[in-house]
């Protein structure tokens, strides 16, 4: 078992806080550098990753890749805008995935 | 549709093997796919219970930071923030729902301050703002959550990578291979029948002939 690192990715104004309890940050304005940042992170032995939605929606394809994977955990967060969504949607996703119809929203929706 | 193979007996005791081992694996692979699901379910409920209670706590917490912001000079903020006091470690460790490896994520908190206080402010009072601290009290406590959720939604992505792997599995053997080598038995039994029959007119016509010259 060996020792790994939490890191947040997005705009800085929705990540400065982060840094008080310890979790690294990584303030990024365009969705290349955040690319470039989570690239930088997977090879560097980061376990979980935080990452604005307003970013990911950016990064779909290399987020849902690394969500296949065992590590690192990538997990969509909102930005001081408020939430786009884009987490919900994915578990959503997964469900239809899964189990071929959406059980878990169709109540709602 | 059937496979090509010789219609002789070897061959059909062969494919009758190989039948009744892809009904097995066929049922052991439904069985999986039905506990997959059941452990599925349970994790996406909790997923979206955690997700729906963390995006909007962190809503929050992000609108007192950006009130926190307001309020105070931007160097001021940025000074007071620059050295945090705690640093996350984080331990891994693989949990097995099912034979799919889900990581399970241990972390503490390190106090990197020297006074051993264990305040989670890394600032004094005097040149920060009340909006400040709650931003931060709240995200500290949303920390926890966050964890849990990370870890729950990896569990949820690799079970439903693995069911549907599963499930075409067991779709392949019921509807491909299951169907085709009973295709195929059938072919050879058939096959083996007809020369038989072949054989017994044959051997009855013989007869005739030989009859009729004696």
């Amino acid at each position: 078992m060996s020792t790994y690192k939490i890191a947040v990715i997005g705009d800085k104004d929705s990540i400065l806080g982060f840094k008080t309890i310890g979790v690294d940050t990584f303030s990024v304005t365009s969705s290349e550098a955040a690319l470039k940042a989570l690239k930088q992170l997977v090879s560097d032995n980061y376990g979980v990753i935080f990452i604005t939605e307003e970013l990911a929606r950016e990064l779909e394809d290399i987020i849902a890749d690394l969500q296949k994977r065992y590590l690192p955990a990538v997990v969509l967060i909102p930005n001081s805008k408020g939430t786009l969504g884009i987490g919900i949607e994915q578990i959503k996703k997964n469900v239809e995935k899964a189990i071929g119809a959406d059980i878990l929203f169709r109540k709602e929706g | 549709m059937e496979i090509r193979v010789n219609p002789t007996r070897m061959e059909l005791n062969r494919l009758k093997r190989r039948l009744k081992m892809a009904e097995r694996g066929h049922k052991l692979l439904k069985d999986k796919r039905d506990e997959l699901i059941r452990q599925f379910i349970i994790l996406v409920r909790k997923n979206k219970d955690l997700r729906e209670h963390m995006e909007e706590e962190l809503t929050g917490a992000f609108s007192k930071f950006l009130l926190a912001r307001a309020v105070m000079p931007e160097e001021n903020l940025e000074e007071a923030l620059m050295y945090p006091t705690k640093k996350l470690s984080l331990d891994i460790s693989k949990e097995n729902i099912m034979s799919v490896y889900a990581p399970k994520f241990h972390w503490a908190e390190e106090e990197s301050g020297g006074d051993g206080e264990s305040s989670i402010y890394p600032y004094g009072f005097a040149d920060t703002s009340a909006e400040l601290d709650t931003s931060i009290e709240t995200l500290s406590e949303i920390l926890p959550k966050l964890m849990e959720l990370a870890e729950v939604e990896k569990s949820v992505q690799l079970l439903a990578e693995e069911i549907e792997k599963t499930r075409r599995r067991v779709n392949a053997l019921e509807h491909v291979l299951i169907p085709k080598l009973e295709d195929t038995i059938k072919y050879i039994t058939m096959k083996l029948e007809e020369n038989e029959r072949g054989a017994l007119t044959r051997l009855m016509k013989i007869k005739d002939v030989v009859r009729a010259k004696m």
